[in-house]
């Protein structure tokens, strides 16, 4: 299972920076969901996962070297929450500058460096 | 002790008062009382820490290190206390110049999420927790940088949006692997962890994704091209509040994790630091010379001026890191002050452009000194801060044998005297010039100059009380270079 | 989407998505489940609505903006701080409160459920928000 996550993050993370480097600024906002899962799945991965054992103390078990790490995944929960929010506002910034100028082009993105 | 979660707790109160209040009269006042408030616990909460060195607050009672705690230490505390001062007079200075324009009726209950997020990560002791305050602060900046949906402000908004999200990305990259590798994110539990491993070599990777997600946000060498694209579409108000706090977070991050617990492998690290922050000050420190719009050439030297506080961290000596501290206090009072008076002579002359501008120092002599203190300031003429930040800075290069840092620390101060100068020249000396027609009855209001006269006498009595204030950032410094004393205050339980 | 069939529907399903939040939201403490999910949830029946109907109907149709759904939710998490700060316990310490109904048994109820309830109108509020600012049209 593990081999299987590492290599969906792996995929992740490639199609995210494929996705960044696009001119086009929602394909950016899209490589961007794509990195942000990815690095869920990285922190969520980098603690170790325990097939078949929640986070969850029960009555009848309550031995915790049986059960999985809940922060992982309490870190995982905050970082989906924020990255929702981060992504949606995203999106209305978007729609935003689409209807003040209607381009969708990054490479028109030139008037406030020099 | 509750009272160190009140920088927190203030901001989170006000934003719910200002949502349901409608009204933006009110709404002013409420946020002029309110970072009031902020600032009066700041300082009260500095004479806490001097009195007893390291508070801590272990939040719901877990202790730590499997709760969140709240730690406040020198460092923590100067920062709140600085950012404190700058919210206070920003907040006062905001009164006309958000003005009441419906669209920015909505101002403050972002400015105050903003002010939750950077006091939530002056205070908080643990990396996670770090990175949410880090999150309510992004989201929240950029809210006000797209106030008012200019289009320029729209394309800023989006430059400014995209680096900052890829380096939260970075950054809970790098603490997932941490947590993989160490079971903990309080930092004072990492610190004890990582300070007795001998294999902590392999934190490098960690490390690196800290630096580079800390680095976008300080805007150091490679990575601080969202800055200058961005900074100066926003109201001018909401720029000064960035200058003066934002990219300071990130520098102080990078003083507290680079000083607290990636201490192995020092050699690489300085090193790195200090390449980059030559890098950083000299590149920020040209590109403003060649600008001419006010606010770029500030938003360029924030960036020159983050390579003397990364600079402090690189040399890693308890002098230095005093400096550096120093550096960024002065460096936050000053730079907002410059930024809020730009914003007054905008406001006199209709625009950013140095060339559309002139003849302010016959019009406006008082302008022209309040414009004068904050630039001599960061340029670093004695006897105002900025000298004294920088003398400390490269006396500890010197100390320290770092001789190529500290000659490109000195050139760049004269870079930033150029382009003060030039400022100076362009806006105040030279005449008006002929073709733009000027309107010299502008009246300016008292809340947008007072702020600037107390940024200024802040400044200079960081210079005339350098001796006393350079003790405290000693302090500071001392607690920075020997952690134990974190970490026993923090885990006093284990 | 002009559909009868969505528009009748809407009526009954916003009773069982609702139901559906709260019971996401109740057994949260030690389930899975909790304010976020629940929040999400209950924004989900306006979602759907909004579908049936345009969004500009439900915006009238609320009555209640959607900033003070967030008012409100970020007041009840504020509230829920206050009985560790009026005892003097740490901050954010859960305080708990026994209540024996003879109906349901003991229920214990305590400032976790509070702060809950606040992240679940929080979160509705946002994702209303979000869902009006993104299907208004200029």
């Amino acid at each position: 299972m593990e081999i299987l996550l590492s290599a969906l993050t792996g995929l992740l993370y490639a199609g995210g920076v494929y996705l960044i480097l696009r001119r086009s600024i929602l394909k950016f906002i899209i490589g961007i969901i794509f990195l942000s899962n990815a690095t869920n799945l990285l922190v969520f991965l980098s603690a170790g996962i325990i097939h078949g054992k929640p986070a969850f103390i029960n009555e009848h078990e309550p031995d915790p070297n049986l059960l999985a790490d809940p922060l992982p995944q309490a870190l995982v929960l905050t970082a989906i929450v924020i990255g929702f929010g981060i992504v949606i506002f995203t999106l209305a910034l978007k729609a935003k500058f689409f209807s003040a100028t209607s381009t969708d082009d990054s490479d028109e993105l030139i008037n406030t460096d020099q | 002790m509750i009272e160190i979660a009140l920088p927190i707790l203030i901001p989170f109160t006000l934003i719910i008062i200002l949502i349901f209040i409608r009204s933006s009269v009110y709404a002013k006042w409420i946020g002029i009382a309110g970072s009031t408030v902020l600032f009066v616990v700041a300082v009260y909460l500095f004479f806490q820490v001097r009195k007893q060195d390291v508070l801590v607050l272990q939040m719901g009672g877990w202790e730590a290190p499997f709760g969140i705690s709240l730690v406040l230490d020198y460092l923590s505390s100067l920062m709140l206390l600085t950012s404190g001062f700058l919210v206070f007079s920003i907040s006062i200075f905001a009164y006309h110049f958000i003005g009441n324009k419906p669209k920015f009726s909505r101002f403050f209950i972002f400015f105050f999420a903003l002010v939750m997020g950077v006091n939530g990560s002056f205070i908080t002791g643990d990396v996670f927790n770090f990175y949410v305050w880090l999150e309510v602060m992004m989201l929240s900046s950029f809210v006000l940088i797209t106030m008012g949906s200019k289009k320029e402000q729209l394309e800023g908004g989006i430059k400014y949006m995209s680096l900052n999200l890829i380096a939260s990305l970075f950054f809970l990259a790098g603490l997932g692997l941490l947590y993989g590798k160490t079971g903990t994110l309080n930092m004072a539990h990492l610190a004890q962890i990582l300070n007795n491993d001998q294999q902590s070599i392999l934190m490098n990777t960690s490390a690196m994704l800290f630096f580079i997600a800390l680095g976008i946000k300080a805007a150091i060498f490679p990575l601080f091209f969202w800055l200058p694209a961005s900074y100066h579409t926003a109201n001018i108000t909401v720029t000064s509040l960035f200058a003066g706090i934002l990219t300071k977070v990130g520098v102080y991050a990078l003083i507290r994790f680079f000083t607290l617990f990636f201490v192995q492998d020092a050699y690489f690290w300085h090193n790195l630091l200090l390449i980059s922050a030559g890098f950083t000050m000299v590149i920020g420190g040209m590109a403003a010379s060649i600008q001419y719009d006010t606010r770029r050439i500030l938003s360029y030297h924030i960036i020159s001026q983050i390579g003397y506080m990364i600079m402090g961290l690189g040399i890693y000596t308890p002098l230095a890191l005093a400096g550096a501290i120093f550096f960024i206090i002065h460096n936050m009072i000053a730079k907002t002050n410059t930024f809020l008076v730009a914003g007054i002579v905008s406001k006199l002359r209709g625009t950013f452009y140095l060339k559309d501008i002139g003849g302010l120092l016959k019009e406006r002599p008082f302008i022209a000194v309040l414009f004068i203190i904050p630039a001599f300031a960061l340029a670093g003429i004695p006897p105002l801060s900025g000298f004294f930040a920088k003398f400390i800075l490269i006396k500890a290069g010197i100390e320290d044998r770092h001789y190529v840092i500290t000659i490109i620390a000195v050139l760049t101060a004269l870079l930033t005297l150029y382009s003060m100068i030039k400022i100076w020249n362009e806006a105040f000396l030279k005449k008006q010039p002929e073709k733009s027609i000027v309107d010299t009855d502008v009246k300016l209001r008292f809340a947008e100059v007072f702020p600037s006269v107390i940024l200024a006498l802040a400044s200079i009595l960081l210079g005339v009380l350098a001796a006393p204030f350079f003790d405290l950032t000693q302090e500071a410094a001392r607690q920075l270079m020997d952690p134990d004393l974190y970490i026993k205050a923090v885990l006093s339980n284990m | 989407m002009n559909s009868i069939i969505l528009q009748i529907a809407s009526k009954y399903l916003r009773i069982i998505f609702l139901l559906f939040a709260f019971i996401a939201l109740f057994r949260g403490h030690n389930q899975p489940g909790g304010g976020f999910i629940g929040g999400l949830l209950a924004a989900l029946y306006i979602v759907y609505d909004s579908l049936a109907f345009t969004s500009d109907q439900i915006k009238q149709q609320l009555k209640v903006r959607p900033e003070s759904y967030m008012g409100v939710g970020l007041l009840c998490v504020l509230l829920s701080f206050l009985p560790s700060i009026v005892t003097g316990a740490p901050l954010m310490q859960g305080a708990w409160l026994s209540v024996d109904s003879s109906v349901f048994g003991e229920i214990k109820l305590g400032t976790p459920l509070l702060f809950d309830l606040g992240v679940f109108i929080a979160v509705m509020g946002v994702t209303l928000m979000f869902l009006f600012t993104l299907s208004t049209k200029k």
